[in-house]
């Protein structure tokens, strides 16, 4: 039987390569002198749900909350195989918490017709690994986290493994799941080259107008407005508009989203600076590396 | 979500497995005994399981005031809901202040879903904690006193995020396995056991659970003395005998970093850092590791480094209190013949 897969992607700074060049003076982060990538481990999650799609049929959603850049990664998503992508983005979304995200994505996941909703395990921004768990309850769902193999999906049930840290764990469950998705669970695919043809023009209506401003600089408010209205016309006609849900569209309650929606809050940022006490160059010669040692068994830090 | 209770314990969720304590919910013991001790209130400790009455008298060895004891069948084996369901119930009768939990795989599961039912805040693996006063931006705010500060390294342990929920409590937070030491127990604490009922049907169990396989870690890295540890520079799976041996006429542990287990040098279970495991050794020699801040976030807490680098920019020596600039296939085998001949001198 096919099965309705629902995708939650996020885009996030390249946390590997950070440098000094990407932290403010005060210790934060500044964001936009890192690259924003795919989080990982949703790649993993979107490579499981379109080899569901190759095996049983049915229809990939990709879906990400974040500011308009966010729809890069719902390109990519469509260039890998993905059927549909929608952007969920709104100023109040800001400064939402993991509580706060998942009652969102909640509120736009309910639109949806699903099976299995799928994510990364982890963020590589935050590393929490909460907003899939705390989506699943909002749903009401069984949650499967740590999937490391999809075992089988038969009718109405999924067997899946899931790595537990000292080892692993096969679970059988009913569906609709929500699966949380590691690195191991497989390799991701890479974009189809006749899919980037067809899809690098698709944009989310906020980069629409965006493009046009650009293209048309000189233009008066209204013929702006008319070109941006041919050009959302012409892509919708061509099945290459992104969908972009807002709050108002979800008829989220305001009260659940954005800072007023997140009990956690940011009291301090430090940057990490670790520069040891004490420190002594030791010469690499038998002699500078022996008074090391007899300096480190006298001090008793090694017997 | 419950409101402000300034009169409320202090609990740690006591993660167990077939009869097993886990390591986690034991280092978060004196952590949070200390908290409960600046806030003047009990600690407390919620254990689930079946058959799990002994774990009590050791949660109050190592420090719980009251054991909230939930023992039922269909606890025997963690799952998500019924454990969420049980510990939902327990903060809404009880109103804790704040609640903690191991950021174990169990953790990191189960800690969310309670978090979204009692749409109460959450930090993730913390490495530390302590408690602390807010005064949010603005003129004439209120100022908000004696809140758990939740400490985390977050954008790959390039910056440490404090975290205050001061509004919607309890105040919940994982902590990371293995930044707390472990207390040693003492027998003759007494506490409190305190029986709950779980009001639980077979429909708080969705999953079936078909197989589960464990095995032993291949080496015990938070238990080391010593460890000594590779990284890419050592080069090849072949070279990396250089730091077996040197570990082993040290009676230390090795390990290594994310890049050289990705490299196929040595097993995941070797790995320290961010994504391994944290350790807090008296001694951690670093060989052919430039010091990602990754790997750092992981052994920091070290309390002496040494570091063996042929670049003497590399990050690792800002940190080490020994710094070797050389060629570890040169140094290594030098520091094996200095121990072996102070090793000599002893036994003669």
């Amino acid at each position: 039987m096919p099965y309705n897969c629902v995708v939650l992607i996020k885009q996030v700074p390249d946390t590997k390569r950070i440098t000094g060049q990407a932290m403010n003076e005060d210790g934060t982060v500044n964001r936009s002198a890192l690259p924003a990538v795919f989080n990982p481990e949703d790649l993993n999650a979107l490579e499981l749900a379109l080899q569901i799609k190759e095996k049983f049929g049915g229809k990939v959603t990709a879906i990400t909350m974040g500011l308009p850049a966010a729809a890069a990664i719902l390109r990519d998503s469509l260039y890998r195989g993905a059927d549909d992508a929608i952007l969920v983005t709104d100023p109040r979304c800001a400064a939402s918490d993991t509580l706060a995200t998942s009652y969102i994505i909640s509120c736009a996941v309910k639109k949806l017709d699903y099976d299995i909703v799928l994510c990364g395990r982890q963020a590589i921004d935050g590393d929490t690994a909460q907003v899939g768990p705390q989506l699943a309850e909002k749903l009401g769902i069984t949650q499967i986290t740590y999937l490391e193999q999809l075992i089988e999906l038969n009718g109405n049930t999924i067997t899946a493994q899931r790595n537990i840290g000292n080892g692993w764990q096969r679970v059988k469950a009913e569906l609709p799941v929500l699966l949380t998705v590691t690195s191991q669970a497989n390799e991701s695919r890479v974009a189809a080259a006749r899919k980037i043809m067809k899809y690098k023009n698709a944009l989310a209506p906020v980069e629409i107008e965006k493009t046009v401003k650009a293209q048309n600089p000189e233009a008066d408010e209204i013929t702006s407005k008319e070109l941006i209205d041919r050009k959302y016309t012409s892509l919708k006609e061509k099945g290459l508009l992104i969908k972009q849900w807002d709050m108002d569209y979800l008829e989220a309650d305001l009260n659940w989203c954005g800072r007023s929606g997140s009990p956690t809050k940011v009291h301090r940022i430090q940057s990490v600076v670790l520069t040891a006490k004490e420190s002594k160059n030791i010469e690499p010669t038998d002699e500078g590396i022996e008074d090391m040692i007899h300096e480190l068994i006298k001090d008793k830090t090694i017997a | 979500m419950i409101g402000v209770n300034k009169k409320g314990e202090v609990w740690v969720f006591a993660e167990q497995h077939d009869g097993r304590l886990e390591d986690t919910p034991i280092e978060l013991m004196s952590k949070a005994r200390r908290l409960a001790d600046t806030l003047g209130v009990k600690l407390a400790a919620a254990l689930l399981g079946e058959n799990t009455n002994e774990l009590s008298k050791k949660l109050i060895q190592y420090g719980a005031d009251t054991v909230y004891l939930v023992e039922h069948p269909l606890l025997e084996h963690y799952q998500t809901n019924s454990y969420a369901k049980v510990i939902f119930d327990l903060i809404h009768k009880y109103e804790p202040q704040i609640v903690l939990y191991g950021a174990t795989v169990t953790g990191r599961d189960l800690a969310p879903r309670v978090a979204s039912a009692a749409k109460a805040g959450l930090t993730a693996d913390c490495t530390d904690l302590q408690i602390g006063d807010h005064q949010p931006a603005g003129n004439n705010s209120q100022l908000y006193k004696n809140l758990l500060f939740q400490i985390r390294p977050a954008f790959g342990g390039n910056i440490i995020a404090t975290i205050i929920n001061y509004d919607r409590w309890p105040q919940m937070a994982t902590v990371r396995e293995g930044v707390m030491p472990m207390p040693s127990p003492d027998v003759t604490r007494k506490g409190r056991i305190v029986r709950e009922k779980a009001q639980l049907t077979e429909q708080d169990l969705p999953l079936e659970i078909l197989e589960e396989h464990k095995r032993p870690k291949k080496v015990d890295l938070k238990a080391a003395r010593v460890i000594v540890a590779g990284g890419a520079g050592v080069g090849s799976k072949e070279n990396f005998r250089l730091i077996w041996d040197l570990a082993n006429c040290l009676g230390a542990a090795p390990a290594a970093t994310r890049a050289a287990v990705d490299l196929g040098f040595i097993d995941h279970d070797h790995q320290v850092g961010q994504t391994g495991t944290t350790v807090r050794p008296s001694l951690y020699i670093a060989v052919g590791i430039s010091g990602a801040i990754q790997h750092q976030a992981g052994m920091n807490q070290s309390q002496k480094i040494v570091a063996i680098n042929n670049d003497p920019e590399a990050p690792i020596l800002q940190i080490a209190h020994y710094k070797i600039v050389g060629d570890l296939n040169i140094v290594v085998p030098k520091m094996i013949k200095a121990i072996k001949e102070k090793n000599k001198m002893l036994d003669a």
